[in-house]
C-alpha cells in the first residue's frame, strides 16, 4: 500500500474512510465572445490527506485559500482537475453520477449559511426526510419515525417538524442541516464552515452536538473551517492550508505547541486570546495580502509574505515531507533537519 | 488630572493630555424601533463614558444593541423606524440629542467618527479614495481641492498604503478588504477626531488581516491620542485591544470593568458564560486527544420587542431565582470601576476571588 499522508496507518487497522491523494481543482477563466479560456484559478493544487473512522480533520486557512473547495470535490459536487479520491479503498474519483449514488449515501455535508441551503417552501420535517425520499430508504411512515428521531437527536424537538425554515433562529436551522445530514447515516460528513455564522453562544451549542453525534455515531468529519480556535477544539488532526497547499498537517497537540511552518506560526499568533493580561502580546505580523491563485508565486507559495525567506523558497515549491512522526509540513527551512523555534539558527 | 490613574491608563492613556477625563457620556440612553409587530427596544436604558485617549470594548453578541448604540451617538439611527426615546448622550459637555441637524454634520467625521464592518459598502465606489478622503478634508478643515488631495495621500502613507500617490486614484474595488479598511480609516482620521467609533471593524477580515488592522489602530491611537469605541463580537479582540469592557445583552448593559478584572472575574452569569463558550487554542491543545465540551448557555437570546419580565437574561441563567425573574437587577459597582446588573454578582465575583 502506498504511503498516507498524515499518519501512517498501523498494521491491521481498516482503510481510510477517506483518502485523497494529489488533489487538484483548477476553475478557467474565460474572456471574449468565444469564451476562449485565458487563464486558470489554481484553487486546489496538490491536495493530500487521509481521514480515519471517528477522526475529525480539520482543514484551516484564509479565504481562497481552497478549503472549501477541497471540501466539495470530495464530495464530486465538483469534478477535480487531477488527483484521486477514494472511500473505504474504493475509487469514485471517475463514478459517473449514478454509480456514485451509493456514495453519496455514505458522505453528507452540511454548510455554512443555515438560511441559504434550506428550501424556504418546504418544512422542516419534509427537508429532513427528503434525503430519505431520494434514495428511495423507507417508507412513509418509516420515514416519519427517523425523522421524529432525528429532530429529538439534534434537539429540536418533534412539534417544530412542520415549522418553515423561516421560524426557525441561525442556530435551530444549522441543527435542521445536521439532522438532514444524518438522515441517511451516512459516515462522512463534510461541514463546511458549519458554526461560523452563528454566536458565540449558539456555536457551542453545535460544537458540543457534532462532538456528541461523532463519539455516538463513529462519524468522520472533514470540518472546513478559518477559526483556528474552532477547528482545534472540535478536530483530532488539523490542516492548514495556503493558496491551495497543504503546508501543514498533524494532531492539534503539536500544531500548537510546535508549528513548523511559519504561515501556522503566524497564523496562531494572528489569533485574539480571550484572557487577561493579553494586551500588548508579542507577535508576527505577516505583511500584504495573499497572492492571487490565478497567478501564485512561484516556488513556495507562501514566500513573498514570509519572515523567514530564502533564495531557494522562491524557486523550490517544499514537498508536504514528515519531518517528525506523525508531524508533516512544507517548508524548506527543515531540509537540513528539523528546526524549532523557527527562529532559531539551523540544525547542525 | 490624576497622574497616577493617567498611567494606569497605560499605552493608550499616556502622553494624551487630560487622559481619564471622560469625553463622551452616555446616560439612560433608549433607542426604540416601531414595527408593526410592535416596539422593539434595542437600546434600553444604556450608560456609559468614554474617557480621552482610552478604548472602551462593547462586547456582546448579535441584537444586543451596540451597533445602534454607536449609531445613536451620531444620530444615525433611520427614524422611522428607529427613534431615540430617551436618555441623554453628551460629548464634552454639549448634548448630542438637543443638536440640531447641521451641528452635527459639522461634528461627524470631524470630531466623532465611525468605521464600518464592511469598508465595500461604505465607500463610494464611483469616487477614487483619494478624493473620498480629501472630501473630508475639504468639508471639515476648509482645505482646497489640491491641499485636501496632498492630505488624503499623506494619510493613505501613514495607515502603510504601499504607493500612496498612485493608491490615491485608486477606486475601492481596486483594493484588496485589507486595504479598503486602510483607507477607511485613514478617512476616520483626517480630521483629528477626539473619538473613534470602530464597529466590527475587522469582523470581514481574514485573521492574519484583521491583526494589521488592531496593530495600525493602536498605532494611531498612540500618535493621535484619540479615543476609541471599538465594538465587536470577539472576546478575544477585546482581550487584546481594550482597557476597559462594556458587555451587553438584549438592549442593556450587564457588566462594565476594566480589561484585566472583567477576563479575570466575570461578575455576570452572562460574561461568565460567553468566556466559558469560547474554544480556546491553548486548551483545545492541551486537553490531550480528548475534547472538552464547551460551555453552553442554554436557549437562545429572547426577541426585544417581547422580552422576560425582570432580569432580561434569567431564562437562560443557572444562577436565576424568583428575584430575578421579578426584578431586572440594579447597575451597582461592586468592586472598584467594576459594574455589574446582577441580583447575584457577589456570589459570582466571590467565586472567582
Amino acid at each position: 500500500m502506498n504511503p498516507v499522508v498524515g499518519t501512517a496507518l498501523a498494521a491491521g487497522e481498516s482503510l481510510p474512510v477517506l483518502e485523497v491523494r494529489g488533489l487538484r481543482k483548477f476553475f478557467p477563466i474565460r474572456q471574449g465572445i468565444f469564451s476562449r479560456v485565458t487563464g486558470q484559478v489554481r484553487a486546489v493544487d496538490g491536495v493530500s490527506f487521509h481521514i480515519g473512522r471517528g477522526e475529525t480533520l480539520g482543514l484551516v486557512g484564509e479565504s481562497g485559500c481552497g478549503k472549501s473547495t477541497v471540501g466539495r470535490t470530495v464530495l464530486k459536487l465538483l469534478e477535480p482537475t487531477e488527483g484521486r479520491i477514494s472511500v473505504h479503498g474504493e475509487d469514485i474519483t471517475d463514478l459517473d453520477p449514478i454509480r456514485m449514488m451509493p456514495f453519496r449515501q455514505r458522505m453528507q455535508m452540511i454548510f455554512q449559511d443555515p438560511y441559504a441551503s434550506l428550501n424556504p417552501r418546504m418544512s422542516a420535517g419534509a427537508i429532513v426526510g427528503e434525503p430519505m425520499l431520494i434514495h428511495e430508504l423507507a417508507g412513509r411512515g418509516e420515514r416519519e419515525e427517523r425523522v421524529e428521531a432525528l429532530f429529538e437527536r439534534v434537539g429540536l424537538g418533534r412539534r417544530h417538524m412542520n415549522s418553515y425554515p423561516h421560524e426557525f433562529s441561525g442556530g435551530q436551522r444549522q441543527r435542521i442541516g445536521i439532522a438532514r445530514a444524518l438522515a441517511l447515516n451516512p459516515e462522512l460528513i463534510v461541514g463546511d464552515e458549519p458554526v461560523s455564522a452563528l454566536d458565540v453562544s449558539i456555536q457551542a451549542q453545535i460544537i458540543n452536538l457534532l462532538m456528541d453525534l461523532q463519539d455516538e455515531l463513529k462519524l468522520s468529519f472533514l470540518f472546513v473551517a478559518h477559526d483556528l480556535a474552532v477547528v482545534e477544539h472540535i478536530s483530532h488532526r488539523v490542516a492548514v492550508m495556503y493558496l491551495g497547499r497543504i503546508v501543514e498537517v498533524t494532531d492539534k497537540a503539536s500544531l500548537f505547541e510546535t508549528a513548523l511552518h511559519p504561515y501556522t506560526e503566524a497564523l496562531l499568533s494572528a489569533v485574539p486570546v480571550p484572557k487577561a493580561r493579553a494586551r500588548g502580546r508579542r507577535r508576527v505580523i505577516l505583511s500584504g495580502d495573499v497572492p492571487s491563485p490565478i497567478n501564485p508565486p512561484t516556488g513556495c507559495h507562501f514566500h513573498t509574505r514570509c519572515p523567514y525567506s530564502m533564495a531557494r523558497c522562491r524557486t523550490d515549491a517544499p514537498e508536504l515531507r514528515e519531518v517528525h512522526p506523525g508531524h508533516w509540513t512544507a517548508c524548506h527551512l527543515h531540509d537540513d533537519g528539523v528546526r524549532f523555534p523557527l527562529a532559531s539558527p539551523a540544525a547542525a | 488630572m490624576d497622574h497616577a490613574n493617567s498611567l494606569e491608563q497605560g499605552f493608550a492613556g499616556g502622553g494624551v493630555p487630560g487622559a481619564g477625563e471622560s469625553v463622551l457620556e452616555i446616560n439612560g440612553l433608549k433607542t426604540h424601533f416601531f414595527t408593526p409587530d410592535g416596539v422593539v427596544r434595542a437600546v434600553d436604558g444604556v450608560s456609559c463614558e468614554v474617557r480621552r485617549g482610552e478604548t472602551l470594548g462593547v462586547v456582546g453578541e448579535s441584537g444586543c444593541g451596540k451597533s445602534v448604540t454607536a449609531l445613536s451617538i451620531l444620530r444615525l439611527v433611520a427614524d422611522p423606524p428607529g427613534r431615540i426615546v430617551g436618555g441623554s448622550i453628551r460629548f464634552e459637555g454639549r448634548d448630542l440629542l438637543a443638536a440640531s441637524e447641521a451641528e452635527m454634520e459639522a461634528l461627524r467625521g470631524n470630531d466623532i467618527s465611525m468605521i464600518f464592518q464592511e469598508p465595500m459598502t461604505s465607500l463610494n465606489p464611483l469616487y477614487t479614495v483619494g478624493r473620498q478622503i480629501g472630501e473630508a478634508i475639504a468639508l471639515h478643515q476648509g482645505a482646497s481641492k489640491r491641499e485636501a488631495m496632498e492630505q488624503a495621500v499623506e494619510f493613505l502613507r501613514r495607515v502603510h498604503i504601499p504607493e500612496p500617490e498612485r493608491r490615491a486614484h485608486s477606486y475601492p474595488h481596486h483594493l484588496s478588504g485589507g486595504m479598503r479598511q486602510r483607507v477607511m480609516i485613514a478617512m476616520a482620521l483626517c480630521c483629528n477626531p477626539k473619538v473613534l467609533i470602530a464597529d466590527e471593524p475587522t469582523t470581514a477580515l481574514d485573521v492574519t488581516i484583521q491583526a494589521q488592522i488592531l496593530e495600525l489602530m493602536r498605532e494611531m491611537q498612540g500618535s493621535y491620542g484619540q479615543a476609541i469605541v471599538l465594538i465587536t463580537h470577539d472576546m478575544g479582540v477585546v482581550a487584546e485591544n481594550a482597557d476597559r469592557v462594556v458587555v451587553m445583552y438584549a438592549g442593556r448593559k450587564v457588566e462594565e470593568a476594566e480589561v484585566d478584572e472583567l477576563f479575570d472575574r466575570p461578575g455576570h452569569p452572562y460574561t461568565k458564560g460567553l468566556l466559558g463558550a469560547i474554544p480556546s487554542l491553548e486548551v483545545a491543545a492541551t486537553a490531550g486527544p480528548g475534547r472538552g465540551r464547551l460551555n453552553e448557555i442554554e436557549g437562545m437570546v429572547p426577541s426585544l420587542a417581547n422580552l422576560p419580565p425582570g432580569c432580561t437574561f434569567a431564562p437562560r441563567c443557572g444562577y436565576a431565582t424568583d428575584d430575578c425573574r421579578n426584578a431586572y437587577p440594579p447597575h451597582r459597582e461592586h468592586r472598584p470601576g467594576h459594574w455589574v446588573a446582577c441580583w447575584h454578582a457577589d456570589r459570582l465575583l466571590g467565586e472567582e476571588g
